[in-house]
């Protein structure tokens, strides 16, 4: 078999200014992982080679890199399946300081966990005299998040965190979904309002890098989603994006009068977004519009109606009907 | 060949020029379309947070609007694409949550999804259905010398399981068509990455800053234009790109199209027809020379 390229990041701070591709050449064994291919390099090429690793079994969430630039655990990945045109390349992940080679400082990854109380909160004036029993449906409710390995796949990919280091974060988010949904927590109100701040929840721009990188069920973007259907249904909304969603359902759902039937009312969006009554948000907003009025872009003033819009009502009449018949 | 057309709520409001795009190249192609007027908004993602289950019975019910026409649809929004086919495949992969679905839907509209349209993207429609060689045909215009960045955005991308893409993480689709309408496509790493426009309400400086990254990263290999088959995505990138500039305090200067668009103008439509002129950023001198030419 033709030996493969294994292109390596380097970067050693005693030596380097910055990371650089090295490259190795293996045979890949048969049924070899990726992470069985870079320690074989370790062993027989270089022992410099510096990463995390334990388990080898996709549990222990250490050996998580870059492949081909996304996200991903060497331990998981046969290295046949990730060989382009005969290469592969292998990079430390991303939105995290480096160390050296594959190893970076996971400190951020595991502060944003910290920022989201990841345990229980028990109802203290309760009188307990049993353990306090889950059935299968409050536990389906949390099984996904709780599969989480920690393994910062979904931290490195994530398109928010590139251009802001304060965002709280999938995985931080993936488990304050957990208890937000725990039956057991006595602060769900709390906590839903916490994560409705600046930088929580609102502020996921939906890449789904997180949902597809994550080796686990945890899948963030998907239990993100689960937080704000929290949100909306605890009326947790004073802030622009859940306002932005009641603008949905007013204009959709044409619950609001005058404001749509089936379709997006665009000009309705922002101003609603902001709130009617922040001048400030309001001001933020005239200059695209105006922009839109002078090139003709601006959206029609009356709403557009859909034909067979009372179908569309009728099913908007019944939305708390809909939201309890909803299984996961 | 016929498609029921779901327009999606930005080419019937803040992109209507996309519109226009759409019935052009698909005449010019012969592909019929039938606009679908009495289709819902897909939700966007946002109405699925509010109520799942209501989400996607708003998309049952366009599925069974195309079904009873017995055509199958066209999108013309990466974002319609993408939540359209999200709700499909979790009624195909769940029985029981189809079941929900269309318990509702029946309930409330005496419809009833069957399962048997399939949902399109035009970019899938042309490759998959058309076929590039067939475009290649008749284009009557080449843009030779025309640098085109593709910008994918993210829903017809990703979760990879909710995506039709055949390879999502080097997805071509984009790059073939800049190629036949006689385009130079060209590669940057910021290309199937997040747009930023669905946080444009709650964080606006992110909203910006993502899609000021991109159209930089794109600046920066030489693109002329970027092309782009979601139209949230040009809605950030044009219509804020003067705040884009303001905020980086560069000049970005990068007309932003929708996929539509190129096909027409290799298919030989003015910039009027296109009504390219209400575009934010306006159609720059490189552009301006290759369509005149
Ligand atoms: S979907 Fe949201 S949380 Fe997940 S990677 Fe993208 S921006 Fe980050
Ligand atoms: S959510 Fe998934 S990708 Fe993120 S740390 Fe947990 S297991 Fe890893
Ligand atoms: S070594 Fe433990 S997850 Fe890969």
């Amino acid at each position: 078999m033709a030996k493969t390229k294994f292109l390596v990041s380097r970067y050693d701070a005693a030596r380097d200014t910055k990371p650089y591709l090295q490259e190795f050449r293996l045979e890949i064994p048969q049924g070899a992982t990726l992470l069985d291919c870079i320690n074989l390099i370790k062993w027989t090429q270089d022992g410099t080679l510096t990463y995390r690793m334990s388990c080898r079994s996709a549990i222990c969430g250490s050996c998580s890199m870059k492949v081909n630039g996304h996200a991903r655990l060497a331990c998981k990945t046969q290295a046949a399946d990730v060989v382009i045109d005969g290469a592969v390349t292998i990079e430390p992940m991303g939105n995290l300081p480096l160390i050296r080679d594959l190893a970076v400082d996971l400190e951020p990854f595991f502060d944003s966990i910290d920022r989201v109380k990841p345990y229980l909160v028990p109802d203290e004036s309760r009188q307990w005299k049993r353990e306090m029993l889950q059935s299968h449906d409050d536990y389906r409710k949390i099984e996904d998040a709780s599969t989480c390995i920690m393994c910062a796949s979904c931290w490195s990919d994530c398109n928010v965190l590139e251009v802001d280091p304060r965002f709280l974060g999938p995985a931080a988010l993936a488990k304050a979904q957990r208890f937000v949904h725990d039956s057991r927590d006595s602060d769900t109100i709390g906590r839903i309002e916490f994560l409705s701040r600046v930088t929580g929840m609102w502020d996921c721009t939906h890449c789904a890098e997180c949902a597809t990188r994550c080796p686990t069920d945890a899948k963030p973007l998907f239990r993100i989603k689960e937080l704000r259907t929290a949100a909306m249904t605890h009326k947790i909304t004073n802030n622009n994006g859940a306002r932005h969603v009641l603008a949905f359902r007013e204009s959709v759902g044409g619950t609001v009068p005058g404001i749509g039937g089936g379709m997006l009312n665009e000009n309705y969006i922002p101003v609603r977004s902001v709130g009617f009554f922040n001048l400030d948000g309001i001001l933020s907003i005239i200059p695209v519009g105006v922009r839109m009025i002078i090139r003709g872009k601006n959206p029609p003033i009356l709403p557009h109606i859909i034909d067979k819009f009372g179908e569309v009502r009728a099913m908007f009449r019944r939305f708390n009907d809909y939201r309890k018949e909803y299984r996961k | 060949m016929k498609y029921a057309l779901y327009t999606g709520c930005v080419a019937k409001g803040a992109g209507r020029e996309l519109m226009s795009a759409t019935v052009y190249a698909a005449e010019r192609l012969g592909i019929q379309i039938r606009e679908m007027k009495d289709a819902s908004c897909c939700g966007a993602g946002a109405i699925q947070e509010d109520n799942p289950l209501l989400a996607d019975a708003l998309n049952a019910r366009t599925f069974s609007l195309a079904e009873e026409q017995g055509l199958d649809i066209m999108t013309i929004c990466g974002t319609c694409q993408g939540v359209m086919r999200t709700a499909q495949i979790k009624m195909e992969h769940n029985p029981a949550h189809k079941e929900r679905v269309n318990a509702a839907l029946k309930r409330d509209s005496g419809r009833e999804y069957q399962g048997k349209v399939k949902v399109k993207h035009f970019y899938q429609i042309v490759e998959e259905d058309y076929g590039l060689e067939n475009l290649v045909k008749r284009v009557t215009r080449k843009l030779t010398g025309l640098k085109v960045a593709p910008f994918y955005g993210c829903y017809v991308l990703r979760p990879h399981e909710y995506s039709d893409t055949k390879v999502p993480d080097r997805p071509d689709y984009l790059e073939k068509l800049i190629a036949a309408v006689g385009a130079t496509p060209v590669d940057y790493a910021e290309k199937q990455k997040c747009c930023g426009f669905p946080i444009l309400m709650p964080n606006k400086a992110n909203a910006l800053q993502l899609s000021g990254n991109a159209m930089i990263g794109a600046l920066k290999a030489g693109a002329d234009v970027i092309v782009t088959p979601c139209p949230l995505c040009h809605l950030n990138m044009d219509s804020y790109q003067p705040e884009i500039e303001e905020m980086l305090d560069r000049k970005i200067n990068m007309p932003v199209l929708h996929y539509p668009q190129l096909i027409a103008l290799a298919l030989g439509a003015n910039l009027d027809e296109l009504k390219m002129n209400t575009h934010v950023v306006l159609p720059n001198e490189k552009l301006l020379e290759v369509v005149n030419r």
